[in-house]
């Protein structure tokens, strides 16, 4: 069940538009900051307030990369996987990231510290290799900066 | 002559943007009011339409052409909308962000004036979630104007009143699509809508929509305030202004320039790049972003313009230069390309949805080594499969222009990896 804050969240969200439903994807990300992810009983949810059904609201939630249907880690690790990133090293981060990590993409750690998500072209092209953590950006990435970066976060 | 600097000027790398006091001391938001208190919104579409100001998201469609579709006058639908595209997600391309999160003010001062030339009720930003900076001074940009008198009712006191909102999205490329951008804005999948009718007639919630993308806004303050006159005389060739244009790949200095359109191309990479890093030699470059062909060595002194471009069997796109050096295998870069745009496909349409998973996966098959005679073939027939007409929208054809290109001008490199069975860049 949503809770009345999480309720509240929403129809103020649903202010803003003309029909509630253009609120879903705001909806959708917003519980999934408080719970990590978003789970059956919250598309039925959501969809409730929203005057939507479920599989309108699944298949919305299923179609955009950053509405994760599944847990995630404490941080979730944004890795550019497009054309200037590769062109400039990405194989090599990424695979220093899945040996550091011990997962592959789309995996999450042992510790429940990190999911690793490939990503398009995070528009840090001139930074390349690049990557984001949670709402942090960090570029020109090497093996040993990568290190020093995934220290700072627990 | 040092060329002119219009909508980088106010930018500062590193520092935080202008606020709205400091915005208008540097001459912010004085085409706004020059237009609510001295044009119609036909005049500020008549100057937009004078000045040759074409579309900077890929497409370089007239902007004030395309602002002419929208019906106004008593028994026009209403509302109408005004939706800025800041969804900028394509390979190569970080033009927006910069504008975004270096100078928001001129963003929204160019937002409300396309509102008012289109007469929109409602205007939208619809921001991509991963540019988290642009959203934060967007939100506070917004704020000050609204605070201001700006946005809201009845501003500066003209009648014409605008609500301003900032809708953060959830991923996806498409969603840059406009009427897929129009579908996700309406709580849906971001599918593309099948078209005629435009967005311009029939668009969000079936009334009449214009969507620009931010470069393309941020130019019409400027061509209000200084006139068209003074805009197409900005550039070197037939397409008007300045333009963003960037770099990235193996140069010394990857990054953004503002320059006459029509720059060469050599100029940006030898000069402004600083040239190629020491080791790599230039092999071509894609001009616009991951949808446009590859411009091989010899057209590298192709002006960076519509029609220059065009001339060389490529497209200015968004004008930001990804490069292809000689230690980077071009299979393994265009494999890396229509990966990326199979991941993106909607899968609402066959030629896209199927295509390109089949091109990726020949592709990779030919990279590994484990190509086989026709495969080239193969590729250029989905190529074509995936051309004009014969896709829901534009993305299928983008990708196709770096896949085609890339089998005319390496096609020798092509056939190494299936002759020699293995990639001879590893």
């Amino acid at each position: 069940m949503l809770t009345p804050e999480e309720k509240t969240e929403i129809e103020a969200e649903c202010a803003r538009y003309e029909r509630k439903r253009s609120a879903v994807i705001e909806a959708l990300k917003m519980v999934q900051r408080r719970r990590g992810c978003v789970s059956d009983e919250t598309v039925r949810d959501v969809a409730g307030v929203l005057e939507m059904t479920p599989a309108e609201v699944e298949g919305v939630a299923t179609f955009y990369s950053l509405i994760f249907r599944r847990p995630v880690g404490r941080h979730v690790i944004l890795m550019c996987d497009s054309v200037s990133c590769w062109t400039m090293g990405y194989d090599a981060i990424r695979e220093h990231l899945e040996a550091k990590l011990r997962i592959r993409l789309g995996e999450t750690s042992a510790d429940g510290r990190f999911t690793l998500l490939p990503a398009s072209c995070l528009g840090a092209c001139d930074l390349a290799p690049a990557m984001m953590i949670d709402e942090e950006l960090y570029g020109n990435l090497t093996p040993p900066k990568v290190d020093e970066i995934l220290a700072k976060y627990s | 002559m040092p060329a002119e600097i219009v909508l980088t000027r106010n930018i500062r790398p590193g520092l935080e943007p202008l606020d709205l006091k400091a915005y208008e001391q540097a001459g912010g938001y004085q085409a706004l009011r020059k237009a609510l208190s001295s044009m119609t919104p036909q005049a500020v579409q008549d100057a937009v339409k004078k000045s040759g100001l074409r579309g900077r998201g890929g497409a370089g469609f007239p902007t004030g052409a395309k602002w002419s579709f929208v019906p106004l006058g008593n028994d026009a639908p209403r509302p109408r909308y005004f939706i800025l595209n800041a969804d900028e997600t394509e390979p190569g391309t970080f033009k927006d962000r910069y504008l975004l999160e270096g100078d928001p003010h001129q963003i929204i001062e160019g937002t409300i004036l396309t509102s008012f030339a289109i007469q929109a009720d409602v205007a939208f930003i619809f921001l991509r979630w991963e540019y988290r900076k642009a959203a934060r001074a967007l939100e506070k940009a917004i704020t000050e104007a609204a605070a201001a008198g700006y946005l809201g009712r009845n501003i500066l006191g003209s009648g014409y009143s605008l609500p301003l909102n900032l809708h953060v999205s959830a991923g996806r490329y498409i969603c840059g699509e406009e009427s897929a951008l129009i579908n996700s804005l309406e709580g849906r999948r971001a599918v593309p809508r099948a078209k005629p009718p435009h967005p311009t007639v029939c668009g969000h919630w079936g009334k009449p929509t214009i969507v620009n993308n931010v470069e393309t806004v941020a130019n019409v303050p400027h061509i209000v305030l200084r006139g068209p006159e003074w805009y197409s005389g900005l550039s070197l060739g037939a397409d008007s202004g300045t333009k963003l244009y960037t770099a990235s790949g193996r140069v010394k200095r990857p990054g953004l320039w503002e320059l006459p359109m029509g720059t060469p191309m050599r100029e940006l990479i030898e000069q402004h790049a600083g040239g190629m890093q020491e080791g790599f030699r230039f092999r071509g470059a894609l001009p616009g972003g991951a949808s446009t062909d590859f411009v091989p060595e010899e057209f590298l002194d192709v002006k960076m313009d519509f029609a220059s471009l065009e001339k060389v069997r490529s497209r200015l796109g968004t004008g930001s230069l990804v490069i292809l050096d000689d230690k980077t295998c071009p299979v393994g870069m265009v494999l890396n390309l229509e990966r990326f745009f199979a991941r993106e496909s909607c899968g609402w349409c066959t030629p896209c949805r199927d295509g390109l998973a089949w091109a990726a996966r020949l592709l990779r098959a030919i990279e590994e080594g484990e190509g086989r005679p026709g495969d080239i073939e193969t590729l250029e027939s989905l190529a074509k499969g995936m051309g004009p007409g014969l896709t829901f929208c534009a993305l299928a054809l983008g990708a196709a222009e770096p896949l085609a290109s890339a089998l005319r001008l390496f096609r020798a490199d092509f056939e190494r990896h299936i002759t020699e069975k293995r990639c001879p860049w590893r």
